[in-house]
């Protein structure tokens, strides 16, 4: 949790994800959308500013910043 | 990968969680786990207490000391904890209905007593779990199963209630506002004495259904929107503060801890 925040990349475990939609329309940078598949998908990566945002708001441990090593 | 707070809080086995889409719930739960982590506390030293609703089933994802009590009781449950050994942060979950109905009382006396217990109300106006019944919550003329031509009754605004009956520390925010929501949970925590921190929850399948609220996205928007602290709220000019809900840090004094009390007392006879 403490790695730096270039080191960081969105990851997310559609598993997990229910699709509520909450990350794609909080996030300040509009870089998430809803996939065919009804998840949340990184459409933009170049733009995320790894704010976390969509993290804290996402109620099913969804979407979170980690290592881009994985 | 997994997710970090997840893979260090919870209980992995037991996730992904079985609460709706869009709930709040899940954000709730984490921003407790965050406050613990910020305040660096021992997952042995934590227990978390909780009632019955779709709030409690949080225990159950959480890896502490949990209790799953019975309706209205977590305070109960969690005051007889915190006197056993009052060394453990003993953290009540408790759902809108759970904390003001049906353990309205343990509320109101545990907030008397001023006992060390942090308390976090996640209130989203209904009870969900047994199928969208209006509770003390619910605001006037809204809609529930049992309130088909909408609710009559004036609600409740808990953290005034717990503020009334004697609570030192009281915040309230909502699932939309995650930053404050982690500060005030983290105070909360650290507090010496009872707090409370209401988190204003959405319930996309009963309470936004039968208000015809729509997606959990827009009742998030509603929150964004019409909540705002009220240190800001004072400094604006009536027509701005018209139709907004206030949110904030609405006390945090000291005063006499119950067990602290309750030790002393037992010294005091032991001589």
């Amino acid at each position: 949790m403490t790695d730096k925040k270039e080191n960081l990349t969105i990851h997310i475990n559609q598993e997990w994800c229910k699709g509520c939609g909450i990350c794609v329309a909080f996030c300040p940078k509009k870089v998430l959308a809803i996939g065919e598949n009804g998840k949340s998908t990184m459409i933009d990566p170049d733009n995320c500013i790894k704010c976390g945002m969509c993290q804290m708001r996402c109620p099913d441990f969804a979407i979170f910043l980690g290592g881009s090593d994985s | 990968m997994n997710h970090p707070l997840a893979e260090s809080y919870f209980r992995m086995d037991k996730l992904p969680h079985i609460w709706c889409p869009g709930c709040s719930h899940g954000i709730i739960m984490a921003s407790i786990a965050r406050a613990i982590d910020r305040l660096g506390l021992d997952k042995d030293n934590v227990c978390i207490v909780s009632g019955i609703g779709c709030s409690s089933r949080a225990p159950g994802y959480m890896d502490f000391n949990t209790l799953h009590t019975t309706h209205g009781r977590a305070l109960a449950f969690a005051t007889g904890v915190k006197l056993a050994n009052p060394k453990l942060e003993v953290i009540v979950i408790s759902g809108d209905g759970d904390l003001s109905a049906i353990g309205g009382n343990h509320l109101i006396h545990a907030a008397r007593r001023n006992i060390g217990l942090t308390t976090i109300c996640f209130n989203n106006n209904i009870y969900g779990m047994t199928g969208g019944q209006y509770s003390p919550t619910t605001p006037t003329g809204d809609k529930a199963t049992t309130a088909p031509y909408g609710n009559i009754d004036k609600p409740f605004d808990i953290t005034k209630l717990a503020i009334g009956a004697g609570a030192t520390y009281a915040a309230k925010v909502t699932a939309f506002h995650v930053t404050q929501m982690d500060k005030y949970i983290e105070s909360a925590i650290a507090h010496k004495g009872f707090s409370l921190v209401e988190a204003i929850a959405v319930c996309p399948t009963y309470y936004g259904r039968k208000n015809r609220k729509g997606s959990a996205v827009e009742m998030m928007t509603w929150l964004k929107d019409h909540y705002i602290d009220f240190k800001v709220a004072e400094k604006l000019p009536p027509e701005k503060r018209e139709g907004k809900e206030l949110m904030g840090e609405f006390i945090n004094v000291d005063a006499p801890e119950y067990t602290a009390l309750y030790d002393a007392l037992i010294d005091r006879l032991k001589d």
